[in-house]
């Protein structure tokens, strides 16, 4: 399976991205910058998390008419895997791939520490490596985290099972805490904490790398044919 | 040419952190009066003069300037005489 991370001018994740991929999941990956225009032949795209662009105006606004994102689109349109953490999470809700918008942190502090999440949902493409409603602690670094959406756009989330992960404290203020969603189609998720900055014991956390392995799993099922 | 004044701010219904933390700071300095604060951002666009100039700054906002999921937007096209 082949994954490509997106690189935009301001992206601080990628490393981190890439080498849960590589080293983590191991499994193919490269890096694509944003003047790229196409994704043929990736089987999933990566969103990493930093400040596209410096964050100017808003958080993934500019990033979000970045030459290569028509081609993120097309593969979410096509059915293909595409993960979008923190900046990437904002980019993904302003290109419209993800319903709602988000504001700063209600306390109006950058927090930076590993939280508490309850996995939501794990019959998704990204969660399928979860128990349902397994409690599981995964970094955060955001200032801008605070999800908003109308009372209306929650509960079509909430009644399509949309939201995966969910904080288990109150960390940002995010409307009914939300964590992480997906599109209706589900092949689509964008989610604040870093599951890949926490996918090898030796640093102290794997309880990201089901994720992955979720991702990789649900891949080989559709893909793969047993010879 | 024109100057286009753009006013980008949160919705009514959507909760203003920034907002909130200014009116605290006002209400700790003893203005009590102050019942709500809330913060926007302020553009100034220069713009050469086009046809259905109105219409293009409108697209601007909402494709870019303002996220109209929770931000209202809007603008006032002032005429920029030479001196």
């Amino acid at each position: 399976m082949k994954f490509a991370v997106i690189v935009f001018p301001g992206s601080n994740c990628d490393a981190d991205m890439y080498h849960a991929i590589k080293d983590g999941l191991g499994e193919e990956v490269e890096y694509v910058f944003h003047t790229e225009t196409s994704l043929d032949g990736f089987d999933a795209v990566l969103l990493p998390g930093g400040f596209s662009h410096g964050d100017y105006l808003r958080s993934g606004a500019i990033a979000r008419f970045a030459p290569i994102m028509p081609a993120v689109i097309q593969a979410a349109e096509a059915g293909k895997p595409v993960l979008g953490v923190c900046n990437g999470f904002q980019v993904l809700l302003e290109a419209g791939l993800l319903p709602g918008a988000m504001k700063r942190n209600i306390d109006l502090k950058f927090v930076c520490r590993t939280v508490e999440l309850v996995v939501e949902n794990n019959k998704t493409m990204f969660s399928s490596g979860y128990e349902q409603g397994q409690t599981i602690r995964i970094p955060v670094a955001h200032g801008e985290g605070n999800y908003e959406c109308d009372d209306e756009t929650l509960a079509n989330l909430r009644a399509n099972k949309q939201i995966v992960f969910r904080y288990n404290e109150h960390v940002n203020g995010s409307k009914g805490d939300i964590a992480g969603i997906t599109n209706e189609r589900g092949n689509v998720l964008g989610m604040m904490p870093h599951p890949e900055r926490a996918t090898e014991t030796l640093l102290g956390n794997d309880q990201g790398l089901a994720v992955f392995t979720s991702i990789l799993r649900n891949w080989r099922e559709s893909h793969v044919t047993a010879s | 040419m024109y100057k286009v004044k753009v006013y980008v701010t949160l919705r009514e219904s959507v909760l203003d952190p920034q907002g909130g933390a200014v009116k605290s700071a006002l209400h700790a300095m003893d203005y009590q009066e102050v019942t709500d604060v809330r913060i926007g951002k302020y553009m100034e666009l220069q713009l050469e003069s086009t046809e259905k100039l109105e219409e293009r700054v409108k697209e601007m906002c909402e494709k870019l300037l303002a996220n109209t999921v929770i931000e209202d937007y809007r603008f006032e096209v002032e005429e920029v005489v030479p001196s």
